[in-house]
């Protein structure tokens, strides 16, 4: 073997070019490879936080305590750590938020998807991602300075603060996120179900209702899971215009707090590190977490449902 | 007789379905009017308060105890400031990623977790990445409330949205560039970065743009960190006059930013400090309405130019 090879310098040269070559290619590729990875460590760097700074938590508090008792004062000398009245409010906000949210925004969907014209879609679409993108702490002005006064016009008992203003403005806010899912789902509805249905005389609203809805259900509830795990981790608005005060309630009308909202409240005092005021922040975060959590992943299991049928 | 009865009958069924079809159409343009209509009652409310504030002095003052003669120079400059730390740090990381997972990624049970991972911390409320760096960057890494915490904090919130962006921008590209690259004897590397990136650019970019949208907009990580709100000085300046003219202590100075003034704004009780909530929250929209405008401008001529 060894006499075959030609008796070149160049030979070797293109050895050690090769070999660097792919040295390099190595080296990229594992840095590329680290940053993929990154994403791994952040989920597991928010979870060992949340989770390490709730141990020493549940040391001082019950597991039971903290899921049974109706009071949530962690500030106060009569400390109470029952997570329910943050639960109940974020349950109450997302409620409002969402039968505003879902119904807009499948009708949205199904309009822009089987019924308007392709001008109108090419400029609410783009309008809409607008809407979706104005931040959130704008909304909070939004709804305390111009929903909440017009909505005591209608109701004049209504408080200053109330989960129902910062609920209906959380709705138009997730229109957009829900919308978008829901149209997509629609889209990636085949044309020929369509033409089946129209060739068997169907209008376009009972095509839209009995064809193409059925057919993108998956992914319009993974749209519409996705947008409540949203309404819960919903933050400004909630804390700007429902008020700070945990209030174990389930009527809309009422202040209340949510779980994000006494994050927010915590933060912007001055608790010590380390102090027991501080690691209730992160026994809620963790609650958070958890409820999000199980949400996205029915979302994406139901989103990769529909993506493999079709 | 019987032929037009059922002709009558027929044609009342037809009439009837169309009905609901128009019904319908009416109810969708209705709930596409709702949310335009929201949108003009919050930018109107916002310009009637906030445009008598606009003025220079609004941009080049301090925040003060005097709402009329406070401004928000400390927070856009902090803003900027932050947004420069985030992009630095999320759009390489972002863009390694996406092109790991798109064109390196083996197909095994490891990359499905990454995938699903990616997937995971898109939906993770932005509050939680607050709690995360207020543990990890602020304590652990002893950062404390600085710039440099905070830009942090918004790179990972905006990580999946890079990643996500640029996977879907290498996608698109067909595989007939990749066999051209690779059959003139290219590396998989030089593959990426002669043709997959430079060709992705522009998805890349449009995805940078809504991140970096979103990141200028968010409050509740940085509340979370326990940003001060009362700032009336500016971090360091980053170019210094003597040797090596750059600086990096404005990293790690306390700060301010453009939604955190208008939170601190908008929850006090005096209504003048309302009007200087709302002036802060028209600069807020504006800044946050032009980056989704430039993104959405070039995803359209990048839909209309490139034709494989």
């Amino acid at each position: 073997m060894s006499k075959d090879l030609p008796r070149d310098k160049n030979y070797v040269g293109k050895l050690g070019y090769s070999y660097r070559r792919n040295l390099h290619e190595r080296f990229i590729e594992s840095i590329l490879f680290l940053s993929a990875l990154l994403s791994v460590f952040i989920m597991l760097a928010i979870i060992v936080m949340l989770v390490k700074e709730s141990i020493v938590f549940f040391q001082h508090v019950s597991i039971w305590e903290f899921l049974t008792d109706t009071q949530w004062t962690p500030l106060f000398d009569d400390a109470h750590y029952g997570i329910l009245p943050l639960v109940a409010g974020t349950v109450v906000s997302s409620l409002v938020a969402l039968c505003v949210a879902l119904p807009l925004g499948t009708i949205i969907a199904i309009y822009l998807s089987e019924f308007a014209p392709f001008a109108v879609r090419e400029v609410a679409k783009p309008f809409l991602e607008l809407l979706g993108g104005i931040p959130t702490v704008v909304y909070g002005y939004f709804a305390l300075l111009f929903v909440t006064p017009l909505l005591q016009i209608i109701f004049p008992e209504l408080p200053g603060f109330s989960l129902l203003s910062a609920g209906l403005v959380m709705g138009i806010m997730i229109i957009p996120y829900v919308s978008s899912m829901t149209e997509d789902a629609m889209r990636a509805v085949p044309m020929h179900l369509r033409e089946g249905s129209y060739a068997m005389g169907a209008t376009r609203f009972q095509t839209a209702i009995r064809v193409v809805t059925p057919a993108a259900f998956s992914g319009i509830a993974a749209a519409y899971i996705l947008g409540i795990s949203r309404a819960v981790g919903e933050t400004m608005v909630v804390a700007i215009a429902a008020g700070m005060q945990p209030n174990l309630t389930w009527n809309p009308m009422e202040p209340a707090a949510t779980i994000t909202a006494y994050i927010v409240q915590v933060s912007l005092g001055d608790l010590p590190h380390g102090s027991l005021g501080y690691q209730t922040i992160f026994a809620a975060g963790l609650t958070l977490l958890l409820i999000t959590l199980v949400f996205n992943i029915i979302g994406h299991l139901l989103r990769k449902r529909y993506r493999e049928i079709y | 007789m019987r032929d037009v009865n059922n002709l009558n009958k027929l044609r009342k069924i037809i009439g009837r379905h169309k009905r609901w079809d128009l019904l319908f159409m009416i109810t969708g343009i209705i709930a596409l009017m709702i949310a335009i209509l929201t949108f003009i009652a919050l930018f109107s409310q916002m310009l009637i308060d906030g445009m008598p504030r606009l003025s220079w002095d609004f941009f080049t003052s301090f925040p003060s105890r005097r709402p009329e003669a406070a401004g928000i120079l400390s927070a856009w400059v902090g803003t900027t400031l932050v947004m420069l730390v985030t992009a630095v740090s999320a759009v390489p990381l972002g863009i390694g990623a996406g092109v790991y997972l798109e064109e390196y990624a083996p197909k095994n049970l490891f990359t499905e977790i990454i995938e699903i991972n990616v997937t995971n911390l898109a939906g993770v409320p932005s509050i939680i990445y607050g709690l995360l760096a207020l543990g990890l960057f602020v304590y652990q890494l002893g950062f404390g409330q600085s710039i440099l915490a905070a830009g942090l904090a918004l790179a990972l919130l905006i990580l999946p949205v890079v990643i996500v962006a640029t996977r879907e921008a290498i996608r698109a590209i067909p595989i007939a560039i990749r066999e051209g690259a690779y059959a003139l004897g290219a590396t998989k590397w030089q593959t990426v970065s002669d043709h997959l990136l430079p060709y992705s650019s522009a998805g890349i970019l449009t995805g940078i743009i809504i991140g970096l949208a979103r990141a200028i907009g968010e409050t509740a990580p940085i509340i979370t960190i326990g940003a001060l709100t009362f700032i009336a000085f500016l971090p360091p300046p980053p170019i210094t006059e003597e040797f090596p003219y750059i600086s990096f202590e404005w990293l790690t100075a306390p700060f301010t930013v453009m939604p955190i003034q208008m939170f601190n704004w908008v929850s006090r009780p005096e209504e003048a400090f309302q009007l200087n909530a709302a002036a802060a929250g028209l600069v807020l929209v504006v800044m946050t309405l032009t980056m989704n405008g430039l993104a959405i401008y070039l995803r359209y001529r990048m839909r209309k130019n490139i034709k494989w």
